[in-house]
């Protein structure tokens, strides 16, 4: 009995050493969510704001639109095509990160002990400089006049410029570029602890290099890619200075749809519900990837 | 050439690197091993024991010489065409697959129907003596079970050949023994022709019908274990091969002089000049009276059925014998003792 005493009051002991943490997480991170949530179910402002009137019409303006004359009620495309734009953007940016990102980071657990903090330290590099700068220098590549476009136009493998920045395939350029890193660690990670003898006693039990991949490193190292993944769709779904730089004004994604509103839009619950929606998003993917890792590994 | 054997390994040689940084790992071995044989290649590690396995597996491709399977030349095959399987010195059991995918891999992997893979699974883990622990997953089940799961998961695509690499290296005594066993007699039952590598010699003596004696990259000697043991070919083998005594001696009219200005008379076997004789320990036999030899005992262990005297003899040199405890008088240390050897139990080798 005397020896759970100081087990006990090293609990408290704790507890009462993380209240700090806890107040602050409470007022920094759940406070303003909060609010966000509260906004979304309240009237917009004549010019900008809330009025403290309870209203579904933030929610309602997520996905449909009432016609100003005849009151009719459809979908609003609009909001629909950023919502797809978004999704597919991620999910792409997801795709090309993931099969760049395995190769390079298998290339970097496997180069011995010594070299290998070199390689993640390249890798690492673009996180201690500025996103915005990095999004600029991006738009110098592939701008009408930039490096990409002269180069090939010197060497006549084109014509004339092609266009690149402000569409769809700029937005993903950057994103991919941008968040490359968040693949490559997570799956170096999982790589790293990867037993490769077991590749050996797959090929040994009448495995090809395919089967081999499939059915023995990817299983194993699958922790690694799901978590890769949900680093780069989460940040890639709210994405907000890549696809205001190199997407121009008029390919938005919910991040710039977000701020519109909240800004120029002058209807915060509008903005706030698109909030919620994106939160809930992220939420959710967060919520798989712990199921799937939990299941993967029942002892630990 | 014979429909007999398994695997023809012809000259094969092995170097590592190139230019002056080259290591050879493997001379230029040659060795024919039968089919339903259990063979145990036997060395000291960084002998090219392993690196012959891997090149019979497929994970190496010799750097010259061939080897053939059945009378199939499969040199430059890689590891998933060869109907031979590996059971791993670490074991490597896939972590995400229960025990029974584990075993069902090989056979899935050269598409058997899902039907045939589990009857096969199930009989092969009541061949180990696994059939409850078919839901598990590999790290909730002991090193010995998980030797067994390796051994299974080898066995259930019913290669031509079956290679070993140590795997018992990692359990303890008492297990050991009992795997040594049931490897045996699972070689028996299955008629699987067995490659083991080891750096045991009692497991080499123990389970073999030809044990193969590798140092340096080269094949020493290949034979049952009682001609290892009997008539090993040079020191060593024999010194690598249970415990021996060795003498060094010079052939003088049929008999050979040693050390210590004796004559002793052995089969000389044609050799001329500077000989060894090797002399096991058994066949040292101690007795109160004058004998052949006499000497001092500098040390007795008294190992209860056995006890082992190490006695100085006058050059400086030592033998030891072991004596049944009860066959004579218990000596002491310091006790000068007359010493018989079995003449014809004496190996001469060429110093």
């Amino acid at each position: 009995m005397s020896r759970q005493t100081p087990g006990r009051s090293k609990g408290l002991n704790g507890w009462l050493l993380s209240t700090p943490a806890l107040i602050l997480l409470l007022l920094a991170a759940s406070g303003p969510l909060l609010i966000v949530a509260v906004y979304s179910v309240l009237e917009k402002g004549d010019y900008s704001g809330v009025r403290w009137i309870l209203s579904g019409e933030g929610w309602f303006r997520v996905l449909f639109e009432k016609d100003i004359f005849d009151q009719t009620i459809s979908l609003a495309d609009a909001n629909l095509s950023i919502f797809w734009r978004s999704f597919k953007l991620s999910i792409a940016t997801t795709v090309i990160t993931f099969a760049f990102g395995l190769p390079t980071a298998w290339f970097i657990a496997t180069r011995p002990a010594k070299s290998r903090a070199f390689w993640l330290f390249l890798i690492t590099i673009p996180f201690w400089t500025n996103l915005l700068i990095r999004t600029f220098a991006i738009m110098e590549v592939i701008r009408n006049q930039g490096i990409l476009n002269t180069f090939l136009m010197h060497f006549g493998l084109i014509s004339e410029p092609i266009q690149i920045l402000y569409t769809d395939t700029a937005v993903l350029m950057g994103m991919t570029y941008v968040y490359l890193p968040l693949m490559v660690l997570p799956l170096y990670a999982a790589i790293d602890r990867f037993d490769f003898r077991l590749i050996e006693a797959g090929y040994d039990l009448y495995a090809s290099r395919w089967q081999v991949l499939r059915g023995v490193i990817l299983p194993i190292i699958k922790p690694g890619i799901i978590a890769g993944c949900i680093l780069v769709f989460i940040p890639s779904l709210g994405a907000y200075v890549t696809p205001r730089v190199l997407g121009g004004g008029k390919n938005m994604m919910i991040g710039n749809f977000i701020e519109l509103q909240f800004g120029q839009g002058q209807n915060w619950p509008l903005g706030a519900a698109l909030s919620t929606v994106l939160l809930l998003v992220v939420l959710v993917s967060l919520l798989v990837y712990t199921r799937a890792s939990s299941r993967d590994n029942p002892n630990g | 050439m014979s429909t007999n054997i398994a695997v023809d390994a012809r000259n094969v040689g092995k170097i590592y690197g190139n230019g002056a940084g080259a290591v050879t790992a493997l001379g230029d071995v040659s060795i024919a091993i039968e089919k339903g044989e259990f063979f145990t290649l036997l060395g000291p590690s960084g002998c090219g024991k392993t690196t012959l396995l891997r090149c019979i597996a497929g994970f190496e491709t010799p750097t010259t010489g061939t080897i053939h399977l059945s009378g199939r030349d499969i040199t430059y095959d890689p590891p998933y065409q060869r109907p031979v399987n590996t059971v791993f010195q670490s074991y490597a059991l896939f972590p995400h697959l229960t025990v029974a995918q584990n075993v069902g891999f090989g056979l899935k992997m050269q598409g058997t129907p899902a039907s045939d893979v589990a009857k096969a699974v199930e009989r092969v883990l009541a061949l180990v003596k696994l059939e409850a622990f078919a839901d598990r997953l590999p790290q909730q089940l002991s090193g010995g079970q998980q030797q067994r799961v390796a051994l299974a998961r080898a066995l259930a695509p019913e290669p031509e050949v079956l290679l070993l690499d140590e795997p018992l290296s990692a359990l303890d005594l008492k297990l050991r023994k009992e795997m040594q066993s049931e490897l045996k007699r699972l070689q028996t039952e299955t008629g699987i022709t067995f490659i083991f590598v080891t750096h045991d010699q009692e497991e080499a003596l123990t389970m073999s019908n030809r044990i193969g004696v590798m140092s340096a990259g080269a094949l020493l000697q290949v034979g049952t274990p009682h001609d290892i043991y009997e008539s090993p070919v040079n020191r060593f083998v024999a010194d690598f091969i249970g415990e021996t005594n060795f003498l060094e001696g010079e052939v003088e009219g049929g008999q050979v002089r040693i050390g210590t200005g004796d004559l002793l008379a052995v089969d000389l076997n044609g050799e001329t000049g500077g000989v060894t004789l090797a002399i096991r320990p058994e066949q040292v036999s101690v007795k109160a009276a004058d004998a052949q030899l006499s000497g001092k005992i500098t040390e007795a262990t008294y190992l209860g059925t056995d006890t082992h005297y190490t006695i100085g003899l006058g050059d400086g040199s030592h033998l030891v014998a072991r004596v049944q405890s009860n066959s004579v008088a218990a000596f002491g240390v310091g006790d000068t003792v007359g010493i018989a050897i079995d003449a014809k139990a004496v190996q001469v080798l060429k110093s």
